[in-house]
């Protein structure tokens, strides 16, 4: 039976450990499975079962057999097949020693998991007694919440709540060794089940406090996503990735896919091959002029642990605190590494810096000189053919169109001369070699321009009635700022591939066989599977995950709770924490409570009171007649009177007789007896 | 209750002078369709009150006396070969009476002991293949001496078991005694009884024995008193259903002496000794306390509800 236990304790250890394996060192990995595995083959090897006899033969329990006579050695000691406590120590010490080396310190979040997973392992080969089993289960439980440090995915919950349940099947076992598994399993199943109510209600009322004693550390995100600096390549890359960067959810109509520009980060400095933002002291509010086409969504920006936000072209207005830049980015103070969910307002039309400073517009025509002559050349020539800078866009925009460019996730790599290669070579590329060369030629022929980068479109879900966002669809496009127009948006990619913006990626690229998978043109049942599972990520996201104060609130202000306080929510914890457990308690002991006396029995009781206030208390084994007789020989006036209201009571309580009558007169005579 | 019960008790208690509980415990196990078991030193009045019983009720006596060297056949009967005849006839043996006297039980071998054991569960005897029937009623007083004594062989729980109750006579008090030596011989006494009642009176009895009512509240009483012989650590096992049913049986007939037709918890306490105290081992410490103190014990434990 304990040899189960043994299994029982170490299936709950491997499961919960098992998901740590990932990010583990692999030697740790490789240690704590050894580990396992020794244990196991002792507890299989192993006929004695060890936890058992300690229970009773060291006295931890009432000794069920009598005592071994004198002289023989008692059995916990001699044949303990578990390793002796300085090897354990040696493997102990050593791996500490390891652990510091590996990481370099003893400290921080990921050194503590690595630790703990070591010594939950070696726990394990010390499992004598009860109380050691006990220990590794409450282990077992914490070692839980540390793998939500890694991933709090749907699967993760669910693989977390079945290791929960062989954990308290096995606790269950450690109680009481002698049920079953069938009735185990069922024992653990309704203790999680009494559970949930409990969990439902800390869930929700529990008081959220915001700030760093719930974000987890930068680290706890993968960050792959946008970034500020953009180079030959970098977007293409990014697009092969299914990784969801935000959700979006519009009130009312959304608007057309092609206008659908989430702007990211702006760059500005070019230095031959990477566009960066580049540095400016420039503070100024940007103007916008002529707006038109509102549009309000709410996004659910995944932790991308870069400061900046995502949104239409042009922002107006933010539920969440953020700047707008002078070139019309919304930064935050604090890098999102944290799930955050704005609702935004943004006007699709609009005319955006009529007046921009000439310093500005300076630094939109800075190009390094030294390199890729050839597309300097071209721009002189579409300068001086040209009447003004619109009619210069124009030409650019032609020139893509009609030179045999295409448009491809996989392009031939770049010479020092990148833009160059570009026009008059290669003439591949994807997003960023377009959007990179226009604005080279368009700073070449005098014409303020930056880059932009974002994302463009996105997969609609009908089935939660929102839109994907993935990094499969990031995007890089061009601003060029005209006399009267402002910074306009040009987006070169569009004269080469105009599916790409009407359609989205997949129907851009011939050979899509590079692209990720939800990018491609899935069949119709796989993608259903996939924007349920999504919509149903969402919600999780939404509800559980991102359930912070605001939604908390706005969720019990919902429910009729009136001015949520925190007190407020505490004093409502509390007694609805009471309230469940009370409602179990009552359930469970519900054969213990005494069923309310009948009225006749009432009465009894009332008068054995008074008299035990005489000073002739009835025994609680007393019968009614042996009271009386016992009544009668100390107080010989009270015997008749008594003696009949006795031998009433004794008819009515244990006769076949349910006579309304009788039991009238007994009322009566009870309450008028004096003593 | 009846005239004639009166009169046995009556009668009964003339000559067993001052064991009034006795008497009347013997009867409540009669009524119950019990059998008995007397535990006692020699010569305290158990055979006697066999006697006094069977004459009083007017009912076929016959008395088994134990030894070490009895067999079964001396119990049940036995064939014997018939040489007019030329057939086995079947001489029935000392079982076949409405009530038997076996007195020392314990004197003789367990094989004997369980032939009678026997026929007092199935209420008849298989001999040589044939079934027969015991008269009808049928009741069993045993005596046993204390088992501590030399010479004999105590029965084991499971037959204790098969007696409804088991009392202790105990020496009688000074003023009964006085009357018990200054009186005629009880021998005598007993010889010119005359029955009180005939067979058919007694059946009937015992038939109404079975309708005193039992109420919801006592049987709640009862299970708490089985309740705390199974829970408490005082005993090495609690007590089994059936001797919750006995214990229910035995005092319905108690109620029924006592002239009632519903059991009163007073009842059950009055009969509880009888019933259980052959049927409950005492744990350790426990164990060398009377088997009476043990028994107030549990009956002050149980709070009447």
């Amino acid at each position: 039976m304990s040899k189960h236990l043994t299994y029982g304790l170490l299936l709950s250890i491997l499961m919960v450990i098992a998901p740590h394996a990932e990010h583990l060192p692999l030697w740790v990995s490789s240690l704590c499975l050894g580990l396992l595995l020794w244990r196991a083959y002792l507890a299989y090897s192993g006929g004695h079962d060890t936890l058992l006899a300690k229970r009773a033969d060291c006295g931890n329990g009432r000794p069920v057999s009598p005592p071994a006579p004198e002289g023989s050695a008692p059995p916990c000691r001699s044949d303990d097949p578990l390793p002796k406590r300085w090897l354990l120590m040696l493997i102990t010490f050593a791996g500490i020693g390891g652990i510091a080396v590996n990481f370099r310190t003893l400290f921080g979040r990921e050194v503590g998991v690595t630790l703990l997973m070591l010594l939950a392992a070696l726990k394990l080969m010390e499992l004598r007694k009860p109380r050691d089993a006990m220990a590794l289960i409450y282990l077992a439980c914490f070692i839980i919440i540390t793998n939500f440090f890694y991933s709090q995915s749907i699967p993760t919950a669910l693989y977390m709540l079945a290791a929960l349940m062989v954990i308290v099947t096995t606790w269950v076992h450690l109680q009481a060794q002698n049920i079953a598994l069938k009735p185990r399993l069922r024992i653990a199943a309704v203790l999680l089940l009494q559970a949930l109510p409990l969990t439902l209600i800390l869930f929700i009322l529990f008081p959220r406090v915001q700030g760093p004693l719930w974000g987890l550390p930068q680290d706890a995100y993968a960050s792959s996503g946008l970034d500020d600096k953009m180079s030959p390549g970098s977007l293409s890359r990014l697009s092969l990735s299914d990784a969801v960067a935000f959700r979006v959810s519009y009130n009312g109509k959304p608007p057309p896919r092609n206008q659908m520009y989430w702007r990211g980060p702006v760059l500005w400095e070019f230095d031959g091959r990477t566009w960066t933002p580049g540095r400016t002291a420039l503070t100024v509010a940007p103007q916008f002029t002529d707006l038109g086409q509102q549009t309000d969504y709410i996004v659910t920006l995944e932790p991308h642990n870069k400061t900046w936000l995502f949104a239409l072209e042009m922002p107006d207005k933010l539920s969440v605190q953020a700047t707008l830049t002078y070139d019309f980015q919304l930064m935050r103070k604090e890098p999102v590494n944290a799930r955050l969910r704005y609702a935004a307002r943004s006007n699709l039309g609009y005319r955006a810096n009529l007046q921009e400073a000439t310093r500005q517009l300076q630094r939109g025509l800075q190009i390094p000189g030294q390199f890729n002559p050839r597309a300097q050349q071209l721009a002189a020539e579409w300068r001086a053919n040209s009447a003004n800078d619109d009619a210069v866009v124009r030409t650019a925009l032609s020139y893509f169109n009609q030179q045999g460019f295409q448009y491809t996730l996989e392009p031939p790599l770049l010479g020092v001369h990148s833009v160059d290669d570009f026009l008059f070579g290669s003439k591949q590329g994807f997003c960023e070699y377009y959007a990179s060369s226009f604005v080279f030629l368009m700073r070449a022929a005098n014409v303020p321009a930056r880059v932009v980068t974002g994302y463009l479109g996105g997969e609609f879900n009908d089935v939660g009635n929102y839109y994907i966002v993935r990094q499969s669809d990031a995007h890089a496009w061009a601003e060029v700022w005209l006399k009267n127009q402002g910074w306009v948006r040009v987006d070169p990619t569009g004269a080469i591939a105009p599916a790409r913006l009407e359609s989205g990626l997949s129907a851009a690229i011939s050979n899509t066989s590079a692209l990720p998978f939800m990018a491609r043109n899935p069949p119709q049942w796989m993608r259903d599977l996939r924007l349920n599972w999504d919509a149903l990520a969402n919600q999780w996201n939404q509800w559980v995950l991102g359930y912070d104060t605001e939604r908390q609130f706005a969720f019990l202000t919902r429910l009729g709770m009136e001015s949520v306080t925190w007190q407020k929510l505490a004093l409502n914890m509390a007694s609805g924490l009471g309230v469940v457990i009370a409602l179990f308690a009552l359930f469970m002991l519900r054969h213990l409570i005494k069923r309310q006396p009948d009225k006749v029995q009432a009465a009894w009781l009332k008068l054995c009171r008074k008299l035990a206030k005489a000073g002739l208390p009835r025994a609680a084994h007393e019968g009614a007649l042996d009271y009386a007789a016992r009544i009668a020989a100390v107080r010989p006036e009270l015997a008749d009177a008594f003696h009949d209201l006795a031998t009433r009571y004794s008819a009515l309580r244990y006769g076949a007789d349910r006579d309304e009558q009788a039991r009238h007169e007994f009322l009566l005579r009870a309450g008028a007896l004096k003593i | 209750m009846s005239q004639s019960l009166r009169d046995v008790i009556q009668q009964a208690e003339k000559i067993i002078l001052g064991k009034p509980r006795q008497i009347r415990l013997a009867l409540t196990c009669l009524l119950a369709r019990g059998h008995l078991l007397i535990e006692d030193m020699p010569g305290v009045g158990k055979t006697t009150l066999a006697h006094v019983l069977s004459h009083t009720l007017g009912l076929q006596f016959q008395r088994i006396q134990f030894t070490s060297d009895l067999l079964p056949a001396d119990i049940l009967g036995v064939s014997v070969y018939q040489r007019d005849s030329g057939k086995f006839e079947f001489h029935p043996g000392p079982i076949f009476a409405q009530m038997i006297l076996a007195d020392e039980i314990n004197r003789a071998t367990p094989k004997a002991q369980s032939a009678l054991l026997e026929a007092m569960e199935e209420q008849q005897v298989t001999i040589e293949g044939k079934t027969r029937a015991l008269p009808s009623p049928f009741f069993v007083i045993a005596t046993q001496n204390p088992a501590h004594q030399v010479g004999t062989f105590p029965l084991p729980e499971s037959q204790l078991d098969r007696f409804l109750m088991r009392i202790q006579m105990g020496y009688p008090d000074a003023q009964a005694e006085r009357g018990l030596l200054s009186g005629v011989d009880r021998r005598e006494i007993v010889a010119q009884l005359s029955p009180q009642m005939e067979s058919s009176e007694l059946l009937a009895l015992q038939k109404r024995v079975r309708e005193v009512f039992v109420s919801p509240a006592l049987l709640d009483y009862v299970q708490a008193i089985l309740r705390q012989t199974r829970e408490s650590a005082r005993y090495t096992h609690g007590l089994s259903p059936r001797a919750g049913l006995a214990l229910l049986s035995a005092a319905r007939a108690w109620a029924l002496l006592d002239e009632r037709d519903a059991v009163l918890p007073e009842d059950v306490q009055a009969v509880l000794p009888g019933v259980v105290s052959h049927r409950l081992q005492a744990v350790g410490e426990y164990s060398k306390q009377n088997s009476d103190v043990l028994v107030r014990e549990l009956v002050e434990a149980v709070a009447i509800p």
